[in-house]
């Protein structure tokens, strides 16, 4: 997919709401696209090394020790609480057909993270969402 | 000369057809034919060297060949020093790169690229239809893949592209298309005292950059985001140190301008343009009046209608998606060879690709797309060697330090060694990492190197066990990249102890 074409298919997403075009080009040109195809890994449980990844278009599975817990689809994003801590994912990321996928390797997320920090607040707002989430499902 | 020879391979119906012999398909070509596999082989080139014909521009690699090392430069072990010798069995065939090098530096020019493909191919014998060019596929009733050529049409079962990564891509930025690309340079004269515009910020940007340092006036180098470097990546991934020389200009304020900006619009205005970019930060919009611009703004890859017969591809490059094997991953039967690997981007550990864009990674990916080839499609068996338990450990470790595979594709090839209660312990050769660890088989450990984007790369030890996970063992580094010492042999005994059992002491027979 061009550039221009992946610039504009992301500023639909929650993450890259507040950025110029100028800036999701930047984005794009920062992050690499992958594809893979159905059943295929994107992040391993338990392995070390990690990635910033934001779903394009298709779907996948978060799923732990084997049992699919959700589904990411088109604009979800996900590696970035391992990137953050430095740990292994948590979950395996299994693509549901094919997925297509932006990716940004862990050692680079702090840098961009700090050069964008609209992107940082939007993270921040979704990573907020989780919790509540899950605070309101163990209360 | 190979070139010379009668034409091989006229059109007919083949078991497998190769296309291309740059170093891909030369290489692929010379593993199928050992183990026997029946193929034709097309090019639509004069002669054997596919890119390195023509390219890099300013006619140095990028790849280095090391001629001092302490190994015999027919060893295995020469290879991890030795980017730009492909591989043979032969003595002779082996390590021909430091033959045709002039010593003045490391990274062999691009005739003596060009000599030593040549070379190889006279010396192995491998046989190529050349001026034979690759036109339109589509497949037939019975399952075959047809490719009309230029002298006809072929049919096979089963064909692999090696046609590189070379084709000139251009953006679609408004008034792109009526500049020169990366190779459509003029001589470096006619650059004498005049402002040059470099759209794009990689290897190639910085190349043209580097050799027209004693020639421009001015060099602008622009692209939306900053330039990377591989001593900053600890990778392939970046500019590499041999065209950095622009950079320190720039930040030692010698001439050249590094802009991290999106380019907007080219306008001819006389005899200049005018380029529109635009800050991605600051949204600052800047006019730079120049008297040249040159795209280096990528290359994708030759698939003529391959995408019309369903083969999906990726990225800018358009680059077929591949299966750890290297398999068209939509359209079976057609696989891929050489730098359009880079499709297959196995297990990206830490974000940092495989190294199949280059000679010497995806010389290895050939061996192993051959040994598949051979024993998926053909029925080939190959030996597989039996170990003893006592030779496990220090197999691994001597892998580790010196095994090219691992030092060329980390994270993407590993040497698999089976464990089996029945089978007892076999040496099973190199295998992509992804499918040790993600599809499922016998008891047993890979062993791969790996690197994590800021420190110095280490072993990696994945076992699988009893169909459970694969669980890796991360292993210590060492100062020296000495991994066959009491720690690495203590640290892969502990993560074989539930493997390796008393009863697997001895190979079977």
């Amino acid at each position: 997919m061009a550039v221009g074409e992946l610039a504009d298919t992301i500023a639909g997403f929650a993450l890259f709401a507040d950025l110029t075009t100028p800036q999701r080009e930047n984005v794009v040109d920062v992050f690499t696209e992958q594809w893979f195809a159905d059943e295929e890994k994107v992040l391993r449980q338990g392995f070390s090394g990690s990635g910033l990844y934001i779903v394009i278009d298709g779907a996948a599975a978060i799923r732990i020790d084997g049992v699919d817990r959700a589904t990411l689809r088109a604009g979800d994003y996900f590696g970035e609480i391992s990137c953050l801590l430095g740990e292994a994912p948590t979950a395996d990321i299994v693509a549901i057909g094919a997925l297509r996928c932006l990716v940004l390797p862990s050692t680079q997320v702090e840098s961009f993270l700090k050069a964008n920090p609209n992107i940082m607040f939007r993270l921040l707002q979704g990573e907020a969402r989780k919790v509540r989430t899950t605070t309101k499902w163990l209360s | 000369m190979a070139e010379l020879e009668p034409k091989p391979f006229p059109p007919g119906r083949y078991p497998l057809i190769v296309v291309g012999s740059g170093p891909g398909g030369l290489q692929l070509t010379y593993c199928l034919t050992r183990l026997g596999i029946d193929h034709a082989v097309l090019s639509q080139d004069d002669a054997p060297g596919g890119m390195f014909r023509r390219w890099p521009v300013f006619q140095r690699m990028l790849s280095w060949t090391k001629p001092y090392t302490g190994f015999d430069r027919s060893s295995r072990e020469y290879e991890r020093y030795d980017w730009n010798s492909l591989l043979a069995e032969e003595e002779s065939c082996r390590g021909v790169m430091p033959g045709v090098m002039d010593g003045t530096s490391y990274f062999p020019s691009r005739p003596e690229m060009e000599r030593g493909l040549v070379l190889f191919a006279e010396r192995t014998g491998v046989r190529v239809r050349y001026g034979c060019r690759w036109e339109t596929t589509r497949k037939d009733a019975g399952g075959d893949l047809v490719l009309g050529t230029s002298d006809g049409e072929y049919r096979a079962p089963i064909v692999v592209f090696a046609v590189g990564v070379a084709q000139p891509f251009r953006p679609p930025i408004p008034g792109l298309a009526d500049v020169p690309h990366y190779g459509e340079l003029r001589s470096v004269e006619s650059y004498a005292d005049r402002r040059v515009f470099i759209i794009g910020k990689q290897n190639s940007g910085f190349e043209i950059a580097s050799g027209l340092l004693p020639w421009a006036r001015q060099i602008i180098l622009a692209s939306p985001s900053p330039a990377k470097l591989s001593v900053n990546t600890h990778s392939l991934v970046g500019v590499r140190a041999r065209y950095v020389q622009p950079y320190e200009d720039s930040v030692l304020a010698g001439g050249v301008i590094i802009l991290d900006a999106s380019i907007e619009e080219l306008k001819r205005a006389g005899t200049v343009y005018q380029v529109s970019t635009r800050n991605a930060r600051e949204n600052l919009s800047l006019v730079v009046e120049v008297d040249d611009v040159i795209a280096a703004t990528g290359f994708t890859a030759p698939l003529r209608d391959l995408p019309e017969l369903g083969v999906r591809t990726v990225g800018q490059s358009r680059l077929p998606v591949q299966t750890p094997f290297w398999e068209s991953a939509s359209v079976p039967g057609i696989y891929f060879a050489g730098t359009i690997n880079q499709g297959s981007q196995g297990m990206m550990k830490h974000g940092i690709p495989s190294n199949s864009g280059a000679v010497q990674g995806y010389r290895y990916n050939a061996r192993v797309l051959a040994r598949h080839l051979a024993q998926a499609h053909f029925g080939v068996k190959t030996a597989r060697r039996p170990m003893a338990a006592d030779e496990v450990i220090p197999f691994m470790c001597a892998e580790a330090r010196y095994g090219p595979e691992l030092w060329h594709q980390r994270s993407y090839l590993a040497h698999v060694i089976s464990i089996d209660a029945d089978r007892g312990i076999v040496d099973e050769g190199i295998s992509p990492l992804a499918t040790f660890v993600d599809l499922e088989g016998p008891d047993g450990a890979a062993i791969a190197l790996e690197s994590n984007g800021h420190d110095d790369l280490y072993p990696i030890v994945y076992v699988r066990r009893h169909g459970a996970a694969v669980k890796e063992h991360l292993l210590p580094g060492h100062p020296l990249l000495d991994f066959e010492r009491d720690e690495h042999r203590s640290a892969i005994a502990a993560a074989l102890e539930p493997l390796l059992s008393p009863s697997l002491s001895r190979p079977r027979s």
